[in-house]
């Protein structure tokens, strides 16, 4: 029913600025990955891998990606152990409360993602709320240092801000599964332990295949908590990569670890598709 | 019955583990709120000399303003931005068969998933090629695109609903496909534009990663607020943010208003809890 002209006006305006403003700068960043900089910080557009050698062979460029895989891989965890068990709360326990509850995990979202990792260094600080609570209440003499600046307050924080996300595709998912289907694992004599791993874990798969994408992807690539929160010890990829466009100057190089992870990340998007179609119950 | 003695220790479990969650998720924005009040710094338990003095700094503090002021332009461009492409992106993804429409559908969503980082960084290197001096405008561009995303996604969400026979027969009876469009599809997809637009807004108030990198001489209010943090901390940042946690907790309650009125509570519910992708 719609004319040729109509499918195009809908379609050239969003097509031609996606183009110019998305597909063009990814790919202008894949073209600078191989381009080198020389050290009167000109850029050279050369064509050669020597940032992807160097990738590989300086350690700390590596090693911090693994240590910002870890860190993710522990918020994404932690998110779902969070997140899990509260979307199970509200979908099948909460009754009519459920609005409310629902409220009260989206009302967090909404707070400054700035804000709450700010938060969280008033909390944690040497002589933020925490540790001299410690000392009033007399559990510690002195505060305790490695709350702050550490991989353990970035993990913490990072928690915090991703639960919530983690818990609304879960949530959509429970929320999904027809009730005739547990009442029915329940006349057929199953226990409560048996319904939920048989029946109710395997069909909300899906939401926390979705949750667990979100949190590890969003997670992987924060620079904010670990500048504010991270201390040395905390440092991420996206750090590095903040560096290498500012002070160090070497965009190149800074544009192979950012390609980097944009592949890390769309494989781990499209694996996510892949999977959750397979879990999905239609 | 014998299910029931089960279910009933089972859910206080649950219920323990969920006061817990939200003690976790609450606990900072509590600390946040009564700190912005006490007198003796943004630490220290307990707090001590409740004053509004913090508030008074906030508001005779010109910086902040004039970066409020900025980062409120960028969202209304964002959202301007977003909306003028994104409603067709949802229309043509809905209508259209066109080459590469998977690539451009992941394309135009990727920035939704996408740390901040890529993105603003991609546009950094673009801007730079072109000579594009770096300034609100270049975040109003980072915003606006990256936000696409958001306004497809609820649009999109919205289509899947609407019932095509309206348009048919407004067409039918003689309307051109604009007529059609202004009378028909879009006072159809209100509350999905109005509910996308308010995420756009605030999302882009809110937003840093992206302009960190497209940042001029004029600092948005996160980046300002950044800035400070990076210079030492004083209770005047909870002051704002105390402020803007309540714009925040009107603009939430105001779009929850205006679909549970359009729609009925459980389909909010229902529409809220479901991140739709085309």
């Amino acid at each position: 029913m719609f004319s040729r002209a109509y499918k195009t006006a809908v379609t050239a305006p969003p097509l031609v600025w996606v183009a110019v403003f998305l597909l063009v700068p990814y790919l202008l960043m894949f073209c600078y990955s191989f381009w080198s900089v020389t050290p009167a910080q000109t850029i050279v557009h050369s064509w050669d891998l020597g940032n992807y050698r160097n990738l590989l062979r300086v350690d700390v460029y590596w090693q911090t990606l693994l240590r910002s895989m870890w860190i993710a891989a522990r918020v994404t965890i932690f998110s779902l152990l969070l997140g899990y068990p509260l979307a199970y709360f509200l979908s099948f326990y909460a009754g009519r409360r459920k609005d409310l509850f629902y409220q009260l995990v989206i009302i967090p979202l909404w707070v400054s993602y700035l804000v709450r990792a700010y938060a969280w260094k008033t909390i944690l600080g040497s002589d933020g709320v925490l540790n001299t609570l410690l000392q009033y209440v007399h559990l510690t003499k002195h505060p305790l240092e490695f709350l702050l600046y550490s991989p353990f307050a970035v993990v913490l924080t990072l928690t915090h801000i991703y639960t919530p996300f983690t818990f609304l595709p879960i949530y959509a998912a429970l929320e999904h599964i027809p009730r005739n289907l547990v009442e029915a694992s329940h006349d057929l004599g199953a226990t409560p332990a048996q319904t939920f791993w048989k029946v109710i874990f395997p069909l909300s798969i899906p939401g926390v295949l979705a949750g667990a994408t979100f949190a590890f992807v969003l997670s992987l690539g924060d620079f904010l908590a670990p500048l504010l929160l991270g201390g040395p010890s905390g440092i991420m990829i996206s750090n590095i990569v903040v560096s290498l466009f500012g002070a160090a100057y070497n965009w190149p190089l800074g544009a192979a670890i950012s390609l980097c992870m944009l592949v890390l990340v769309v494989s781990l998007l499209f694996l996510s598709e892949r999977l959750e179609k397979k879990w999905s119950f239609s | 019955m014998s299910s029931e003695t089960v279910t009933i220790p089972r859910s206080s479990w649950l219920l323990l583990h969920a006061v817990a969650v939200f003690a976790f998720l609450y606990l900072p924005i509590a600390v946040l709120i009564l700190y912005s009040f006490n007198g003796e710094g943004v630490g220290g338990f307990p707090p001590h000399h409740l004053t509004l003095d913090w508030y008074r700094t906030l508001f005779a503090d010109g910086p902040i303003w004039d970066s409020v002021l900025n980062s409120l332009q960028v969202a209304f461009a964002a959202m301007v931005i977003s909306l003028a492409f994104g409603v067709p992106a949802a229309l043509a993804l809905d209508r259209a068969q066109f080459p590469g429409k998977a690539l451009f559908r992941r394309l135009v969503l990727l920035p939704l998933i996408l740390p901040g980082i890529i993105t603003g960084l991609s546009l950094l290197m673009l801007f730079n090629l072109t000579g594009t001096r770096l300034s609100l405008l270049t975040i109003m561009l980072g915003h606006g695109t990256a936000l696409i995303s958001v306004a497809t996604t609820e649009v999109f969400a919205g289509l899947q609903k609407l019932d095509r026979a309206q348009e048919e027969a407004s067409l039918d009876l003689g309307a051109n496909y604009w007529q059609t469009f202004w009378r028909i599809t879009v006072p159809n997809l209100k509350l999905p534009i109005v509910g996308a637009a308010l995420l756009i807004f605030t999302l882009s108030m809110d937003e840093i990663a992206v302009s960190f990198f497209l940042i001029g001489r004029d600092n948005t209010l996160p980046l300002e607020i950044w800035g400070r943090l990076r210079r030492g901390i004083t209770p005047e940042i909870n002051a704002i943010s105390t402020v803007i946690f309540i714009f925040s907790l009107v603009a939430i309650v105001f779009w929850y208003r205006l679909r549970v009125r359009a729609e009925g509570s459980a389909d909010v519910m229902a529409e809220l809890s479901e991140p739709t992708s085309p």
